[in-house]
Order: C-alpha cells, then structure tokens, then sequence
C-alpha cells in the first residue's frame, strides 16, 4: 500500500432535483489498484462516474486527481489529464472501419504528448492498440465496419478509445455486462494486464464474482450512499451489504 | 401467391474497384474517377456554350451551390444545422464593400480579406452558441442575418437602406463564371478530402453522431464546432465578397433569407450525407427557379412543393439515389 495517492473522492453530492443520487461519498484509491463499486440498480454507480469524470457537474464535494483538484474541470480537460472512461452504451461510428474508431482520441491533445511527437500514422497506431486488446489483425477484425461487430468487441473497443488516451486512470463502466462467461473470462486477464502497467482501475458491475476476483477494494452504495468500503472478503460478510445487496428478510426504509 | 421482393447488389465493378486491384485496370479506374471528372468537365465547358443570360444564372447558381455546400459540411458532418447563412453572405459582402469603399482596395484583395477576417468575425459571433445543439442551434442561428438587418437599417451605418454602390466590378463576364467555378470545385476537392480521409474529418463526424466519445478522448467539442463554422464561414463570406464585385454594390438585400433557405432546399433535394448533394442540388434549383421567374414570388411556392416532395416522398435526394444506381443493381426475386 506504499503507492501514492491518485484519487481523492471527498464527500461528493448531487442531487436530481429532489432525489439525493449521490449523498455525501468519499473514498481515496491509489495508483495500480482496482475499485470495484457495486450497488443495485438506481443506487447511483453511474452517477459517482460521472461525477468523477466531469460528465455531470457536482452539487458539493472536492475531486482530487493526482494532487490537482479537478472538481470544476470540463470532461475533455479531466480526460486529457489521464483520467478516461468507457459508456454504458456504446456508440461507435457504425459505417466506418474499427480502426477509424481510434482516431479520434489518437487526436487528441494528451495523446499526442504522451507520444512525444512519434505518434506517426494514426490508423497504424490504431490497429496495433487494438490487436492488444484482442482485435486480431489475422482475422482482419480491425477492418471490419464497427456497426458489424459482437457485443463483446464492442465493449473492447470502448476500452481500446481509453487506452488510446494512455490514461492513468480507467472507470469503466459495466463493462462485463451482457457478455458471455467465456468472453468475460478473456477480458479478465486483459485487465489484469492493465493493472500490471500501472493503470489504476475503478470498475462499476453487476457480475459481482468476476468484480470480486478481481478488484483489491469494493466500494457499495446504496441510495447514493457509500454503505461499506473494503476488500472482498470484509465486504461478502458485511450486514449492511447482504441486506442491501444480496437480499435479506429485512424490508428497507427511507430515512 | 408468389411473393416477390427486389434485391440489391453490389455491381462487379464496385466490389473490385473497392480494393488495392482498382488500379489494375482502365475500367475500374474510371468507374472511380468517372463522375468527378463528369462534374469537372460539364462545370468547365459549360461558360463556353450557354448564352449569355444563362451565363449569369451559371455564376448565381455558383455562388447557391458555395453556400450549400458549406451548409450541407455543417449540416452531414458536423451536426450544426445553420440557418443563417446569410450571415456569413453579408458579412463577407460588406467587409469587401466597406474595404473597396474606403481604403480603394481592389477586388482581388478584398475577396481573400473578407473570406477571412469575415469567417472568423462569423465564428466569433456564432461562439456563444456552439454548446447549443439540433433545434437549439438552428433558431439561434437564424436570429443573426434577421438582427444584422435591423441594426443597419436602424443605425443607418455603411449606407443604411441604400446600401454602399459604385465599387469596383470584376473585369469580365468569364472572370465571373471561371473564378467562382474554380472555387466550388476546389472546395468540394478540399472539403471530399478533409471528411473521407483527414484525421480531423472523423473528428467532425464524431462531434455530430457521438459528442460524449468526443468529449472522452480529451476533445474539446466547441473548439473543434469553431473550426468547423470557420471554414464553413469562409465559404459563405466569399460568395458574399464575390457576390458584392460582381453587383459593384453592397446592400442589405445579402442578408436576405434566400440565401440561409436555399442551401437547405438544395441539401434535402440533392441529398444528405454527401458533400456533393447541394452542390447537385443548387445546380438544379437555381435555373429551375431561373425559368419561373415569369410567376414572381409564386416561385416560393413551387420551392416549398418540391422540399415538402423531397422530404416525404424521397428522403435520400438525388445523389445519394445516383450513387446507389451507380453502384449497384436491382432485380426481383422470389421469396
């Protein structure tokens, strides 16, 4: 736990006109770690990553990212200082070739820094991060129009915009759902990999069990509240959780 | 019953021209080539053989098919719906006018001078709107030429209602023709350039189909929406600038709605989706609106049917219909 400090979530706030999305969460993550958030559904997951990545602005709170507060900060200008994302829902161009995915974000301001001015052709360096991520180029699966593609490569290929940015930080998410066992079974070495280089990692699923296998930290919410924090362990044997989460006798009630 | 549907595929020709092998063969090179160099051909030769009068519908119709072309790259591919265009239009045609009036410089400087100073003047003023999208963007553009308009009639500033007249005119009739001729072609070159294959094209195209992936990739949006309207904006100060030489007067008439509706009617009729839709479609509707001038304002109405049709009834517009036919075949099969 020596790594320094790369987020710093300080009791974040935002409200949908009367309805509290997110009510005071806080939580630190350093560099290299994998976050897991869960929660059921509504309970505010996509909110927090929104909030953290500037695509919704916060009602109260400070985000720290790498030392810099970056609480006001416009989406693009957070995402260009290593901080990127995937959606939900993706959208790619459909009429165009995988690769040409990739040239935006290779367009971008960071990435051309981050290459240090030996980016050269961008559709090259497009096909070469997607083959990583397991676009094979034998198979010309890089070539194929994007509006072709599975489920699962899409989902990789929202991942593959990210990488493209070299981020420092990742939130993906739901990036496994609606996948098959096997295809998620081969993304979870491809992030695995990622953590290897140093990327830190905030994932928001509903599989719990590849999450938990996973992530070094689980956050919960619940009603937009963080109702437990921790490693997986602590946080299966956790009352609140079970009562919230996993289902217990125990009916809720509204504060 | 037999049921019946009818199918389309790909000619031979176009599969085989879609890959490396294209250069092959004469055939498929000018399968590629072939309608670029029919437009080029037919806009050179035809200064040489129409009659006078339709020599000046000719460079009309040029300066309609500018304007639709930079609407309709705003409009495809960059996802801003400007209904203003006449701005860009006066504000080009009165930097020119304002310029040659006062500091006598000749129409070859202030052209170029008013395409630029005028599309950044335009990209400025259209800034604060830029986060504005669809609907949003198109009533707010379109308030610009209207406001213009009444600021110069109420200020009576550059002429007020009579405008500024006796500026120098471009020297000839074939001057007129070949200069804006020249320039449509070299746009659509440029601009066919800039979104098939240049990075910053699939930029353009992301900020209109996906504006969040834009926004993630650590782009910024409006930055990228002003250099968009910049070159847009360009476009439509040199008709201005062009159109204000050729009359040797400048006057409010610039701002006219013609000039924003236009270019919409010939992006719809011409097709969407493709840089050479409106310049297909202006070419059509401008002469077509020539020879009905005998009816007067009556010609709003004809405009109208014809958007309405197009609309409805043919929503792909006319090139994207000849690119299908071009590159592929039909025929009916039994189900």
């Amino acid at each position: 736990m020596s790594a320094k400090l790369i987020l710093e979530v300080r009791h974040v706030s935002k409200s949908f006109g009367g309805i509290k999305a997110i009510n005071d969460v806080s939580f630190n993550l350093r560099q290299g770690q994998i976050l897991g958030v869960i929660g059921p559904n509504g309970s505010g997951k996509t909110t927090l990553n929104n909030l953290i990545t500037g695509f919704i602005k916060k009602d109260a709170g400070q985000i720290i990212f790498k030392g810099l507060d970056i609480s006001k900060w416009p989406a693009y200008k957070i995402a260009d200082a290593g901080l990127a994302r995937t959606f939900q829902i993706m959208r790619p161009y459909p009429t165009l070739p995988v690769y040409k995915n990739l040239v935006p974000p290779l367009y971008s301001p960071r990435a051309r820094r981050t290459a240090r001015g030996k980016l050269g052709d961008r559709g090259a360096v497009a096909i070469d991060i997607l083959e990583e991520v397991g676009f094979e180029r034998d198979a010309r699966v890089p070539y194929k129009l994007a509006g072709t593609l599975p489920l699962g490569y899409l989902k990789r290929l929202e991942l593959c915009r990210c990488l493209a940015l070299r981020p420092e930080l990742i939130v993906c998410d739901e990036i496994f759902s609606g996948l098959s066992m096997s295809e998620i079974a081969s993304m979870i070495p491809l992030m695995e990999r990622l953590q290897d280089e140093g990327i830190t990692l905030i994932m928001v699923e509903h599989r719990i069990k590849e999450l938990f296998k996973l992530a070094n930290k689980v956050l919960v919410l619940n009603f937009g509240e963080k109702i437990a924090e921790g490693d997986s362990s602590d946080i299966f044997n956790d009352e609140k959780v079970k009562r919230a989460y996993f289902g217990g006798e125990t009916t809720y009630v509204f504060k | 019953m037999q049921e019946r549907r009818r199918e389309r595929l790909d000619r031979g020709v176009k599969v085989r021209s879609d890959t490396i092998y294209a250069v092959s063969s004469a055939k498929e090179i000018l399968f590629l080539v072939g309608p670029g160099l029919a437009l080029v051909t037919v806009l050179l030769i035809l200064p040489l053989i129409l009659p006078p009068y339709w020599q000046k519908v000719l460079t009309i119709a040029g300066v309609y098919a500018l304007l639709a072309v930079s609407f309709g790259f705003l409009a495809n591919f960059v996802g801003l719906v400007n209904l203003g265009g006449a701005m860009f239009v006066g504000v080009g045609g009165y930097i020119s006018g304002v310029l040659n009036s006062t500091l006598g410089l000749p129409p070859l400087l202030t052209i170029p001078i008013a395409s630029v100073t005028g599309a950044l003047l335009c990209t400025l003023l259209l800034l604060p709107c830029l986060p504005l999208r669809g609907v949003y963007f198109a009533v707010v553009s379109f308030i610009y030429p209207l406001a213009t308009v009444m600021i110069i009639s109420a200020t009576g500033v550059w002429g007020g209602t009579d405008g500024i007249a006796g500026l120098n005119v471009l020297p000839n009739v074939w001057v007129n023709q070949y200069v804006i001729i020249l320039v449509v072609l070299a746009c659509m070159f440029a601009l066919t350039r800039l979104v098939n294959h240049a990075d910053i094209g699939l930029v353009f195209r992301g900020v209109k189909d996906n504006e969040l992936a834009i926004r993630a990739s650590a782009l910024n949006v409006t930055w990228y929406k002003a250099q968009a309207v910049f070159i847009s904006a360009a476009m439509g100060c040199f008709g201005g600038a062009y159109l204000t030489h050729l009359y040797g007067w400048v006057g409010m008439s610039l701002f006219a709605m013609d000039f924003s509706i236009l270019p919409l009617a010939a992006t719809v009729v011409g097709g969407t989706s493709t840089i050479y839709g409106p310049l297909v479609g202006a070419f059509l509707l401008v002469p077509i609106s020539e020879s009905l001038r005998s009816f007067g304002t009556l010609r709003i109405v004809f405009y109208s049917v014809v958007m309405v049709f197009c609309v409805v009834f043919w929503t792909e517009g006319i090139m994207n219909y000849l690119r299908r036919r071009y590159e592929q075949f039909e025929r009916w099969v039994r189900v």
